[in-house]
């Protein structure tokens, strides 16, 4: 019965995140055209986009091999397990034990592999532009996000987010220094990897401003349908991360009735709308940075990582 | 096991950590033997690779078995030479020759180092065995000595930075198979003679013994791969990716000194497990990547990848086994890659309970530097992969490029095989692991095979887990369910068309991305400082037809600074000396007497 029950909530999760990760991407996309004093395009926009791309033909250039056609299946399923994985309104999933933070940054890092390995595959010099950019700079938001990790496992004792979150929520934890400096770079490796102003920008059409646009601009059909729900995904994986670090209040926990549960969904639910309000705020003001800006960006969250990480090795208390 | 004269008889032995060692060196070398067994149907000079190739695998293996110090240095110089011989194989290539003559000096230094350890290990009575050396441990000064000169004679076996100058030059002029025995076992020879004697042979350990190792180990893994990241040559940036990994076992065995050290055995356990897992995955997806290089050889009789590209579409198993390995060695799940690097970072985050100061500082740092060079790693193997096999073909040779033969795709097809069971099932190979723990440290990790679902779980107290296999079914499930309800629901029609590339398509491979241009964004973010990278631009005046030319130039640091004043001292003593050889008879007689005497004088005024 209550393995039933785990499944069931398991499910859940899995369903929730796919539904409600266009919504964000939407959500984002009107306020900043509300704040831009523009219409905007309907907050369910990213929803018909995705069925109108699914009904399409696909349309493969001559030179793309099988590879290409089985990574967006790849990306999609690698970001999806990610993201449910993660704590969002109940802890103590069923599966979540499988994959730890550090494990689940692995998974996205696979689906960066592989979404950087279709860039180069058909052989034109914008999918190999937005390749070598997108590697460059995962080289510098990857050691960051671990840095983060790090710090905020050695306050938590554990790399286990759903153990991390209890930690957090438990008081044992007041305000502290590192963890205020992990929040801060996390903040800056999740704008970097959802690929958002000022790194990136995903409305662009300008190629050679273009990172990960520019990685998939073969992609057609239902494959590019796949690889843009890809990306809400992992949109909504990094603001569930941030929300079940950082303010995980409200998470039910594993023995939670139907109350707890509700609350959690709620609360869930309006983290990710002040994540989106947020993020849509930041991006109106400020101007997208050069390419090799960049490194200095990324290498400032890296710094404050790995700052916050040595702190807690001099401290226990910091 | 005493073999020989009576008193003068060369010891065996296999224990728990040499048993470990002989399963990494002979599976490695059953592998090579099978991908051989096809691969040497196109070797010129047969002979010249097939005399030395068993005496190679012998001396590796002797070098395992060995348990005195004597067995283990004949062996141990008996791998070099055999080695060598391979390495200078294929002789009349002017490059092979100057990789042979480099690795022969870097060796000979090596053995040295490895003698004078082993001198100052002798235990009592200059008794070389290794049972009477642990017996008599080393003062602590003197143990330190021994470990500076295990680290330059083991190290340099190994290439750990700054010794590893010979790695990348003579592992890629060896025939394929040979380089993936280079690469992927004997530099884990080398990491067992570390192991050996840093673990078992020198005593306890204090506490800073792991501080030159774990800073080894972090410059090793970042320098390494920056390096691999630098190279255009396909089988070059192989070995120097073994650099890379080099330096992530030793910041395992590093950290596992240091828990050791301070009596922490669990971690240290964990620790040490880590960096062994690594020795053992490394050795298959390195092997596995090293006969891909091979084949791709073999078919289009390129290394540099700015020639390739486009091959997954003429040979699609080697491409779909040479991005198992990619995929293993980038640490990403679910393959094996991940598990070591994941235990790693778990032996990590035990270490702030260190007491000392300077691990304290050290340790994070070197945390970074693994992240880094993770990341790196990743970005490195995008780049050999996706220029080499990926694309469209830059030459006719590539174009023209058929499948390899059936034995070198069974050798290719294990080793993927078994980078997908260490990753999915890591558990079992950490159990494996127990009795070498036990062995060194006394204790052993907990047991994983008996968890619910396979699951691995290095500390139970921190709640820490990982499942390759359930990970690994939630992708294949996850991403079929997309694939069969995508189909069935929406759309399933496809068409072919020319490139879109935004509307100007160009039909010429070379507008291509390379090697060179898409390593130009990491080379311009880290090697205008480690490298002192330079582009030089040169446009041509308006209204001259002479093509723009863009040239990289990139300088490496570490042969300036350290191996190009030695050749140059070198160059100068032999040439001086080179005078001794034309001397009379009387001179020589003369020279031999005052020799003789000053000997005697010295040993007069030391007694």
């Amino acid at each position: 019965m209550v393995l039933i029950r785990d499944f069931a909530f398991q499910g859940a999760q899995m369903l929730l995140v796919l539904l409600l990760a266009p919504v964000l991407t939407g959500l984002v996309r009107v306020v900043k055209a509300r704040l831009l004093r523009r219409q905007g395009p309907p907050l369910l926009q990213p929803y018909r986009d995705l069925i109108r791309l699914l009904r399409k033909e696909v349309v493969l250039a001559h030179s793309a091999s099988w590879l290409f056609r089985v990574i967006p299946y790849l990306v999609f399923a690698g970001t999806w397990v990610a993201a449910s994985l993660v704590p969002t309104f109940r802890s103590g999933l069923l599966f979540s034990w499988s994959a730890d933070l550090i494990a689940l940054i692995a998974l996205l890092g696979s689906a960066r592999f592989f979404l950087a390995l279709a860039g180069l595959d058909v052989g034109t010099s914008f999918g190999g532009i937005g390749s070598s950019r997108e590697v460059m700079i995962a080289s510098l938001a990857e050691p960051a996000m671990l840095m983060i990790v790090f710090t905020v496992a050695l306050i938590a004792g554990s790399t286990q987010l759903s153990v991390m979150a209890a930690h957090m929520t438990s008081g044992a934890v007041g305000l502290r220094v590192s963890l205020g400096l992990a929040l801060l770079a996390l903040i800056m490796v999740s704008i970097a990897e959802n690929a958002r102003i000022p790194i990136d920008n995903p409305a662009t059409h300008l190629e050679l401003t273009m990172v990960h646009e520019a990685m998939v601009l073969e992609y057609s059909g239902r494959h590019l349908a796949l690889i843009d729900l890809a990306s809400e995904l992992k949109l909504l994986f990094y603001v569930s991360v941030i929300a079940c670090l950082f303010i995980p209040w409200g998470i039910a926990p594993p023995d939670g009735n139907a109350g707890a549960i509700a609350v959690g969904a709620a609360s869930y639910v309006a983290k990710l709308a002040a994540g989106a309000v947020l993020l849509a705020v930041f991006e109106t003001s400020i101007a997208k940075m050069r390419v090799f800006r960049v490194p200095a960006f990324l290498g400032a969250a890296l710094m404050l990582g790995l700052l916050g990480t040595l702190l807690l090795f001099v401290s226990g208390s910091l | 096991m005493p073999l020989g004269l009576p008193w003068l008889g060369a010891h065996f032995r296999v224990d728990a950590l040499s048993a470990f060692f002989l399963i990494v060196v002979n599976l490695g070398g059953a592998a090579a033997s099978l991908f051989a067994l096809g691969y040497g149907q196109h070797e010129h000079a047969p002979e010249r690779v097939l005399s030395f190739y068993p005496a190679y695998l012998a001396g590796m293996n002797v070098v395992i078995l060995a348990d005195d110090a004597f067995s283990f240095l004949v062996a141990w110089e008996f791998m070099s030479l055999t080695s060598w011989a391979l390495v200078v194989a294929h002789h009349r290539e002017r490059e092979n020759l100057q990789a042979g003559y480099v690795y022969l000096l870097m060796a000979g230094f090596g053995t040295l180092a490895l003698l004078l350890a082993f001198g100052l290990l002798a235990g009592d009575n200059g008794n070389y065995l290794f049972e009477s050396v642990r017996a008599a441990p080393p003062s602590p000064s003197v143990a330190a000595i021994v470990l500076v000169l295990v680290l330059i004679g083991a190290g340099s076996k190994a290439g750990v930075v700054p010794l590893h100058a010979w790695l990348p030059l003579a592992h890629p002029a060896a025939p394929s198979h040979v380089s993936a025995l280079m690469s992927g076992v004997m530099t884990k020879v080398a990491v067992y003679g570390f192991v050996r004697i840093a673990f078992d042979l020198l005593g306890p350990p204090v506490w800073w013994w792991s501080m030159p190792v774990l800073a080894i180990g972090g410059a090793t893994a970042v320098m390494g791969v920056l390096y691999a990241l630098m190279q255009h040559d396909l089988k070059r940036l192989l070995a120097y990716h073994t650099v890379e990994n080099i330096g992530i076992i030793f910041i395992g065995l590093g950290l596992a000194l240091a828990f050791k050290a301070h009596g922490m055995a669990d971690a240290a356990a964990l620790a040490l497990t880590a960096g062994l897992l690594h020795v053992f995955n490394h050795s298959v997806f390195k092997s596995l990547l090293f006969f891909g290089a091979g084949a791709v050889l073999n078919a289009t009789g390129e290394r540099d990848m700015e020639h390739l590209g486009g091959l997954i579409h003429r040979m699609p198993q080697t491409a779909f086994t040479f991005l198992v390995g990619c995929v293993a060695i980038s640490a990403l799940p679910p393959l094996n890659g991940f598990v070591s690097e994941w235990l790693t970072f778990q032996a990590i985050l035990l270490s702030p309970q260190l007491p000392s100061w300077g691990l304290k500082f050290l340790v994070p740092a070197v945390g970074a530097l693994l992240a880094l060079s993770a990341a790196l790693a990743a970005a490195c193997f995008v780049k050999a992969f996706g220029i080499t096999f990926l694309g469209r073909p830059r030459t006719p040779a590539a174009a023209d490029a058929r499948e390899t033969d059936s034995h070198s795709l069974a050798a290719m097809f294990f080793l993927s095989a078994l980078c997908l069971v260490a990753g999915v099932l890591p558990g079992l190979f950490i159990d494996a692991l127990a009795p070498v723990t036990n062995a060194l440290l006394g204790v052993s990790m907990p047991h994983q095979a008996g968890l619910d679902w396979l699951t691995i779980v290095p500390v139970a107290e921190s709640r820490s887990s990982y499942n390759g296999l359930l990970v690994f079914v939630f992708i294949v499930m996850s991403g079929s369910i997309a694939a069969v309800a995508i189909h069935r629901l929406a759309s399933d029609k496809m068409r072919r068309g020319p490139a879109w590339d935004c509307g100007y398509p160009d039909s010429s491979p070379a507008t291509q991305y390379t090697a060179s241009s898409f390593a130009q964004p990491i080379r311009r973010v880290y090697g205008t400082t480690v490298f002192h990278a330079r582009e030089v631009g040169d446009m041509p005046p308006p209204g001259s037809a002479r093509p723009a030319r863009l040239t990289v130039e990139i300088r490496d640091l570490i042969w300036d600074a350290a191996y190009a004043p030695i050749a140059v001292f070198i160059e100068y003593a032999t040439g001086r000396l080179n005078v001794l050889q034309f001397l009379t008879i009387r001179r020589y007689l003369a020279l031999v007497f005052s020799a003789l005497v000053l000997l005697l004088l010295v040993l007069a005024i030391w007694s």
